[in-house]
């Protein structure tokens, strides 16, 4: 380390003296570093604490052990015409599931004092959050790869292409960041990290299995069959079993943009306004 | 304390606070406090668990929006501009602020980023912060590993990363054994000859002592005293000479003796087999234990006692503080355990 830098460390900290220039707010350059630190910051918290990575490893391996061979023996056409039908939504589930638990883990992040220190830098007022949501991002880039890799060991098809995959992937991590915006609002609006899991677990439930991902919605009665029309989950898995197996893509593709449009639109600006106001 | 400012003296105090009111629900926390923090000096808040203490640094560090009142810190209006004013500012709560899985450096790196510095200045400015504060054979592990007092010299250090020119201090020695309370008063004092301005909340009258140029006492989210220390030590009536005998059966003869020479005041307790004498000043002290010296009274103790938060209570407001309300509703819970078990008055051993 050169001296030089230590016997003037502050030359180029801007605001050592005189007040700074200017109305503070902070530039989109300033932004995107704060967000990198920040995201940089989750990255190592997964580092010291691998063990958290588990759900996100372990999920996909579950949920198609557990569905293809519980359900698939069932269906009719049997284990390899379920894989087919099953997994391309799992991506979906998985996402939905990553996502909402992010709001127990933020809740308990106010609990330490972290976040007070967060909230008393001079950086914008969504940074937190933005890491937050990439650091997911890419817990969630994690899962899907696993689970795409685990369930074409079990005889999955892809019946279109790479880059079909690839929508499919991106489509999922999509509406995985809309949820993710509403477990975060969720976690810093409930007082307890448990009320926040239970609260969570009421959400996702019925968007879950009051969905076409598991079983076609034809054999549910007729109040329920509205409620999967309209469910995003059943728009996700028919949009990636569109691109995974073929069949017509954009009705459901769009209504997926539409849900995710509108919690985010929702969702996000509540979220930065609680992160501020949270005591 | 010689403040040595090396910031230009601007006009006016560095912390302005006018009537700020904060309600939670019923419960009012702030009701109406006013107090200054000249440049470059320390304000001691002193007052009970549940004063205000919390809220007030809260409010002043933009955490919580005041209901009523105005607080300008450093130029910037607490509520009109608090993103200038965040440049300005660091705080260091009761509970250490920093993140647990993250090791020391990678914690101050963090900061130093947000804070905008450059990768390379905030790596030197992380190592020397680390150095300064006795952190560098711990720099490279996670912070959860540490002890509660290189917790807290972290988070100092973490506050000090912007070189702030108004540092809060919201009761930075709870909890801490003596030792490191020292160390911690020592990095104080060295942030503020560097020409920071410190707003110290605490609960010991001898942390106020010791860092303190101005104190204002407060009490159920008012303010209930103000001024110097001496000022307010003397309204407090002063410190406590407590004379151990060596044979407790001296007790009311060492009362008698004081009394005939002129010391008023002794008080015996034959239950604790101790003396207490109020004492004014130096003089009265060498005549206390000059009467004992010459009457040959064997002594196994003395010590010399500061009136404590509690004294200082009492002759305030005419009760103890003990009556004070439930803890700030913003407070953690486990702030509690910590505060109850806190230190009773830290006593000054008397060197003759």
């Amino acid at each position: 380390m050169s001296t030089a830098v230590l016997t003037s460390p502050y030359d180029d900290t801007p605001y050592d003296g005189a007040p700074p220039a200017g109305d503070g707010r902070i530039g989109l350059r300033a932004q995107l570093r704060h967000v990198g630190a920040l995201t940089r910051r989750n990255l190592l918290r997964i580092k010291a604490d691998p063990e958290s990575m588990f759900d996100a490893l372990l999920m996909p391996v579950v949920f198609i052990v557990l569905f293809v061979y519980v359900f698939g023996g069932a269906m009719s056409g049997g284990r390899g015409d379920y894989i087919q039908y099953l997994v391309p939504g799992l991506l979906g589930q998985t996402g939905i599931n990553l996502a909402m638990a992010v709001g127990t883990g933020l809740n308990s992040d106010f609990a330490t004092g972290v976040m007070d220190r967060f909230r008393t830098l001079p950086i914008g007022r969504a940074s937190v959050l933005v890491a937050k949501l990439l650091a997911e991002t890419l817990r969630g880039l994690v899962s899907f790869t696993v689970l795409i890799a685990f369930a074409l060991l079990l005889g999955l098809e892809v019946r279109t292409g790479p880059l079909q995959v690839l929508a499919a992937v991106a489509l999922s991590l999509l509406f995985g960041s809309a949820m993710v915006w509403l477990s975060m609002l969720l976690g810093m609006s409930l007082r307890s990290a448990q009320a926040v899991q239970g609260v969570s677990a009421l959400v996702l439930m019925p968007l879950q299995f009051g969905s076409s991902t598991f079983a076609d919605p034809a054999t549910m009665p007729g109040w329920l069959r509205a409620f999967t029309r309209l469910n995003p989950m059943s728009a996700l898995a028919d949009a990636s079993r569109a691109l995974f197996n073929g069949g017509p893509l954009a009705h459901p593709v769009l209504m997926v943009l539409a849900w995710t449009a509108g919690i985010t639109a929702v969702a996000a600006p509540l979220a930065v306004a609680r992160f501020r106001k949270r005591t | 304390m010689t403040p040595t400012t090396t910031a230009p003296a601007a006009p006016g105090p560095a912390v302005d606070v006018r009537g700020i009111v904060k309600r939670y629900g019923a419960t009012t926390a702030l009701d109406g406090v006013d107090l200054q923090v000249r440049q470059g000096t320390v304000l001691g808040v002193l007052g009970p668990n549940g004063a205000g203490k919390t809220t007030l640094v809260r409010v002043l560090s933009t955490l919580v929006r005041p209901d009523a009142g105005t607080a300008v810190v450093a130029g910037y209006d607490v509520v009109r501009q608090p993103r200038q004013l965040r440049r300005a500012i660091g705080l260091t709560g009761q509970y250490a602020s920093v993140d647990e899985a993250l090791s020391g450096f990678e914690n101050l790196y963090l900061i130093g980023r947000l804070l905008d510095l450059p990768r390379r200045t905030a790596r030197a400015r992380a190592e020397e912060l680390l150095e300064r504060f006795s952190l560098t054979e711990a720099a490279r592990r996670p912070a959860r590993t540490y002890s509660g007092g290189m917790r807290r010299r972290l988070d100092l250090a973490a506050s000090m990363t912007g070189r702030p020119r108004v540092l809060y201090l919201d009761e930075p020695t709870t909890g801490l054994d003596p030792r490191t309370r020292g160390e911690v008063w020592g990095e104080v004092r060295h942030m503020v000859a560097e020409g920071s301005t410190v707003l110290l909340t605490t609960q010991y009258m001898e942390e106020a002592e010791q860092l303190a140029d101005e104190l204002t006492v407060i009490d159920r989210g008012r303010v209930i005293a103000s001024g110097g220390i001496a000022e307010l030590k003397a309204r407090v009536g002063g410190r406590t000479l407590r004379v151990r005998p060596a044979r407790p059966g001296d007790l009311p003869e060492m009362a008698r003796c004081l009394a005939a020479a002129g010391v008023a005041g002794a008080a015996a307790d034959p239950a604790g087999g101790v003396l207490s004498v109020p004492v004014a000043g130096e003089e009265q002290l060498t005549a206390v234990v000059g009467v004992l010296g010459t009457r040959g009274f064997p002594v196994a103790d003395l010590e010399v006692r500061l009136p404590s938060l509690d004294d200082v209570f009492l002759a305030v407001t005419g009760r103890p503080s003990a009556a004070a309300p439930a803890q700030d509703p913003v407070q953690d819970p486990a702030q509690d355990t910590a505060e109850d078990t806190a230190h009773p008055q830290p006593a000054k051993e008397y060197a003759a």
